[in-house]
């Protein structure tokens, strides 16, 4: 069996760093796209392509669905309850799992009985676990299989509170819950240690005595070397996929004409998925079957199939409807191969759902970090030099990088990085909505702020400066249009309650996934359908693929339906690091698109005429040419000579290729949010009364569903920015606020008033020419509201979250 | 969650003969699953069990006793309502609003409207702390009678500024601090009969007890809570403080009520909320303002007094601004 420890970074996609030339063609064709933003100068690129693409799609307004709000197609069955998550999934003869989980943050296990637990009444499975299996929770070097027996020198050491230790399956999930506490176990508890800073001391509690053989996790950002751990220190990271240093730093900041250098902190946030980590594994002789709450099917299918040793074609992974992954939802996860273990050894389905707590303490955090940034500016505004040391932790886990904004943002010849994972006797980190990048703008956007007030400039201005990127020049216009923009001088409210305006910006890498592939089948009695393993995880990917596909056929999105989330289809790509839309909706149009000509060369057979002839509009097949050959598609598909038409197309290489590897396309998806807050100086109370968020994701395929993310990003981003913190007691070593009462969450009062601005962008990437949402609409909102309270108050918050308790302590109050 | 019976009594008289403790009792002195509790809307309770500090052997439901839920109002009696009456009861009683500002605000405030609906006012006077120490089935803490209080020695940013020496939990009911100003009652039905005494000798100190919040004992229900009627004159106002506004504890509540004659207060009663384990008496800056015509500089020498002897811990000195802050606020809206 292949050693599941060893793991390469995992990246939403991984960028391939070998140089590859773009793929060739036997054919190839050259075709004009649109380009550009419409109403902005918008122009033709010329593109060389595979013969086998579909011609170019105009912009959206010369669109009947594509573009156009469109309901979602699942959203009648999702608020009348119907929509099954794995969480109301049931089996017949099904079992209920239940965890015991490490009360201590390090200890080894000096004895454990199970015995109780077996012979509880209704138990049927028992398992100890001789290692720490799945996704972004293994950290260990060294271990191997699940193992059927063990015995105590095998079990692992605990590293954190809420590590698995063993699992049982029960008739209900109450005998569970009863059975797992019956279990015994003996602990030699040892020294720990929680805080960044601490751990990196010498002489503090070593997490992993032996590197870890890790180059990172899905969280990942600069990847730190195994040769590079010393104690609980890995790294430093000095770059990331998107390049090394450069420029000379030192010489940089003596040239600059004044220099900032500043630390800030932000903490450990928890994903808080509304639908718990879980699957429903049903191990049968020939197959093994999963229902799975993940963001990946094809993903969860290749882990298990690797650990269990069984073919691909015997695993089947099936994800309906999905309550929320944020990045926390990739691997089979450890939840995810207990519950295939129990379900092979109990004969029976298994159901392993995680509790609040468990999801809070063992299900993957965004790492905290501590940022030491330090820039150099010219009189004129230009940035001479960007250095950027950090610390983070992701507990037993990698990933706790934040360079990317500050490497990539903003032109500046001379750059320097030194990021560090500092390793901690706490929960591991995963994946959360643009991993780094939240963190990073949280420091480089209130650096640039700062800068705009030394020189005596609006900060918005400023950013037209130091600022290269085109379409977010056009979001900060439109954006600061639709907000009203006017700068304000900080701290110049009378009274106790003070109002600030901010702005901040993001940017995201624009990551395609090849491994998107999708079938779509026209029957004889016109039914259409698309079918890809690809998950809708809640943002409408069911939608825009019906959509996509009516296009192409000419017909209504409510005539598509679109089975997806199953691993017997097509593989489609995982759904991070916003790659969905992007990867997965050209393999779709190119599909619909050959499936058409197959049915028009059928169709222009029956007329005698050129397929290219032919057209598919508003429900009707007809002949340009000849106006009197025209019939509808009901009619079109009974000329079919056989039952069904079927094609299959995957992710071509981006038009044009790829700016690095085979998965980093060229153009950066950037953002620009402003906020406008209230600031109570007497309490600390922060209110976030207003967030106007500027957005591009390509060609905007829903707009309806394009704000929904959005929207979704900035109530995410209010919590990371003022409310969400994991608490973690140092004492004991365990999350005294593993619950949604006192870690909180934004809720209807402390959502502000968000208005969307969606700047249409074509840049003649793909036959779709769409990109992603997610991430982008989490990335510059902490940093807009931390510009904005000081803008209010006249005092600078370094840290996060911006609670009452730092406002009152940044203002001095006593 | 434990297996437990669950009974419901059709009389206060049978759930009293049903009954063998206190919350507190089962959590220290009856735990596994002996305990015979009650319960009114199990807001709290079922909170308890769910977490695995609470095991009780019976639970006794309170819902099918009829009059409880009867809430009252004369102008020469004052307020009384039952311990089945629910938050909402009260934040929607045109009474409470029109004579009882102050409770009514602190009702409007109280967790989630959901909540108001289910919780009752019995329930809310004897539920629990939210120590998230006190919470954790990994702390066994002093109020669990346990050795070791570990919010003193670790993270306390939410936890007590007065009283703090032998358990800084703060009293989680909000409403109790307005209750306490109105210088309301509860009635005690037990095995002997009913006895009534002042809220504000209803709640027990950390050193006087810390295992419990309160002197009811092992079979005794609250059966009604009473307030006196307000004078013509009277001005009152709370307020609470919290991270969010949707739904949150409080950081910091005040009640403030007053009685004034034109622009001089004759009598004042101060009450802080999540200062102190109990419902907090400033007694010190009540006398400020006695007799005085009140003005921003009373208010504010009222505001220090409020503050003085408070023992803030290491990480939540901040509450001291913050309760001057939200004094000045009170006093200042409830006169103004």
């Amino acid at each position: 069996m292949a050693n599941p420890n060893k793991k390469k970074i995992v990246l939403p996609v991984a960028p391939d760093n070998q140089a590859h030339g773009p793929v060739k063609h036997l054919h190839s064709k050259k075709v004009k796209l649109p380009y550009g933003v419409p109403g902005h100068g918008l122009t033709e690129m010329e593109r060389e392509v595979s013969i086998d693409e579909p011609p170019p799609l105009p912009i959206n307004e010369k669109l009947n669905v594509v573009g156009k709000r469109t309901k979602r197609a699942d959203a009648i069955y999702k608020v009348t309850g119907t929509a099954k998550y794995t969480s109301d999934i049931q089996l017949p003869g099904m079992l209920y799992g239940k965890f015991l989980r490490s009360p201590h943050p390090h200890a080894r296990i000096k004895s454990l009985d199970v015995s109780a637990a077996r012979r509880y009444p209704g138990v049927h499975a028992v398992h100890v676990l001789k290692m720490e299996p799945g996704g972004s929770v293994e950290r260990d070097s060294g271990h191997d299989a699940p193992a059927e027996t063990y015995n105590i020198e095998e079990l692992p050491l605990l590293r954190y509170v809420g590590q698995p230790i063993a699992a049982v399956a029960a008739e209900s999930q109450y005998i569970a819950d009863e059975a797992a506490r019956l279990i015994k176990v003996e602990y030699e508890t040892r020294p720990f240690v929680l805080e960044l800073d601490k751990a990196r001391q010498k002489g503090a509690p070593i997490v992993f005595e032996k590197v870890i053989e890790d180059e990172g996790n899905e969280g990942d950002v600069g990847v730190t070397a195994a040769e590079d751990q010393e104690g609980n220190l890995r790294g430093p990271s000095t770059g990331s996929f998107l390049g090394g240093p450069r420029g000379d730093v030192e010489k940089a900041f003596a040239e600059a004409d004044f220099v900032l250098e500043r630390e800030f902190r932000t903490q450990v946030q928890t994903h808080c998925c509304l639908e718990t980590h879980g699957v429903v594994a049903d191990w049968q002789p020939d197959m093994l079957t999963v229902y799975a709450s993940t963001q990946n099917t094809a993903g969860v299918r290749d882990d298990l199939a690797e650990l269990f040793g069984l073919p691909k074609s015997k695993v089947r992974v099936i994800t309906e409807y999905m309550g929320g992954g944020f990045g926390s939802k990739f691997g089979a996860g450890h939840y995810g191969v207990m519950a295939t273990i129990l379900s092979k050894k109990a004969g029976r389905p298994v159901k392993l759902m995680l509790s609040r707590e468990e999801e809070h303490i063992s299900a993957g955090n965004r790492p905290n970090s501590h940022q030491m940034l330090k820039m150099g500016f010219k009189n004129d505004g230009k940035i001479t030099a960007i250095d950027l040391t950090s610390y983070g932790t992701a507990g037993v886990g990698l990933g706790a990088g934040v360079g990317r904004i500050a490497q990539d943002m903003y032109e500046c010849p001379n750059f320097r990085t030194a990021q560090y994972d500092v390793f901690t006797h706490a929960g591991p980190g995963a994946a959360f909505r643009a991993p780094g990048n939240v963190q990073g703008v949280f420091s480089v956007e209130q650096m640039i702020d700062e800068a705009a007030e030394r020189l005596g400039l609006d900060p918005l201005k400023y950013r037209d400066v130091i600022d290269k990127h085109e379409v977010r020049k056009l979001m900060r216009l439109k954006g600061a249009e639709a907000f009203g923009w006017e700068y304000k001088k900080p701290g110049s409210d009378p009274g106790p309650i003070k109002r600030g305006f901010g702005m901040a910006q993001g940017q995201w890498t624009r990551f395609i996934n090849l491994n998107s592939s999708a079938t779509v089948r026209i029957n004889k009695d016109g039914s259409v359908a698309v079918m890809s393993s690809v998950q809708d995880i809640g943002t409408g990917t069911k939608t825009i693929l019906a959509q996509v596909v009516a296009e192409e056929l000419g017909l209504a999105a409510e005539d598509i339906t679109v089975k997806i989330g199953d691993t017997l289809y097509p593989d489609g790509p995982g759904s991070g690091g916003s790659v969905t839309a992007g990867s997965i909706t050209p393999a779709v149009r190119n599909a619909a698109y050959k499936a058409k000509m197959d049915l028009l060369g059928q169709v222009a057979g029956a007329w005698d005429v050129e397929i290219g002839d032919l057209e598919m509009k508003n429900g009707d097949v007809y002949s340009r040419s000849d106006s009197s050959k025209k019939m509808s598609f009901g009619e079109a598909v009974k000329k079919m000579r056989t039952n069904q038409i079927m094609a299959t197309a995957s992710r071509p290489d981006d038009y044009g290729g790829f700016e690095i590897g085979n998965g980093i396309g060229y153009g950066r998806l950037g953002s620009v949010q402003f906020a406008e807050v209230l600031v109570d100086t007497e309490t600390g109370f922060i209110k976030v009364e207003r967030v106007v968020a500027a957005h591009s994701c390509g060609r905007p395929l829903n707009p309806m569903q394009v704000e929904s993310q959005i929207n979704g990003g900035v109530i995410m981003g209010v919590g990371y920015a003022l409310y969400e913190d994991r608490i973690l007691d140092l004492n004991t070593g365990h999350q005294i606020n593993a619950n949604l009462d006192q870690y909180k969450l934004p809720y209807s009062k402390e959502i502000p008033k968000i208005e969307t601005v969606i700047i249409e962008h074509y840049g003649a990437f793909s036959s779709t020419d769409a990109s992603g949402i997610g991430e982008p609409a989490n990335i510059p909102t902490a940093g807009a509201i931390a510009n904005a309270v000081y803008n209010a108050i006249g005092v600078r918050l370094y840290e996060l979250p911006m609670t009452p308790q730092k406002v009152l302590t940044a203002l001095g109050v006593s | 969650m434990n297996r437990f019976e669950y009974i419901k009594a059709p009389s206060i008289d049978e759930a009293i003969d049903m009954m063998d403790s206190t919350v507190p009792e089962a959590m220290v002195t009856k735990t596994g699953g002996s305990a015979k509790v009650v319960k009114a809307a199990g807001t709290d309770l079922l909170d308890l069990i769910k977490e695995g500090i609470l095991e009780p052997g019976r639970v006794i439901d309170l819902k099918n006793i009829p009059g409880l839920d009867k809430l009252s109002y004369d102008k020469e009696k004052g307020l009384a309502f039952g311990p089945m009456v629910t938050i909402a009861d009260l934040e929607n009683s045109p009474e409470v609003k029109k004579h009882y500002r102050a409770l009514h605000e602190a009702a409007a405030h109280a967790a989630t409207p959901q909540i108001r609906n289910m919780a009752t006012m019995g329930g809310n006077l004897m539920q629990r702390p939210r120590c998230w120490y006190f919470r954790s089935n990994g702390h066994h803490c002093r109020k669990k009678g346990g050795t070791t209080c570990f919010a003193q020695i670790g993270q306390n940013q939410f936890h007590s500024i007065f009283l703090t020496n032998v358990c800084p939990c703060v009293h989680p009911s909000s409403l109790a601090t307005a209750l306490v100003a109105y210088d309301g009652k509860v009635e005690l039905t037990g095995p002997e009969g009913k006895r009534v005494i002042p809220l504000s000798e209803f709640f027990t100190p950390s050193e006087v007890d810390v295992t419990c919040e309160n002197v009811a004992t092992s079979q005794e229900i609250i059966t009604n809570i009473m307030l006196p009627p307000v004078k013509s004159g009277t001005r009152a106002f709370y307020v609470k403080h919290g991270q969010r506004e949707s739904y949150d504890w409080s950081m910091g509540d005040v009640a403030v009520v007053m009685q004034m004659d034109g622009k001089k207060c004759q009598d004042a009663r101060i009450v802080f909320g999540a200062a102190a384990p109990i419902p907090l008496r400033r007694e010190a800056a009540e006398e400020e303002l006695k007799g005085k015509t009140i003005s921003e500089k009373v208010i504010a020498k009222a505001a220090e007094k409020a503050l003085e002897g408070a023992t803030p811990l290491a990480q939540n000195g901040y509450k001291v601004p913050l309760f001057k802050n939200l004094l000045k606020r009170t006093v200042t809206e409830a006169i103004g």
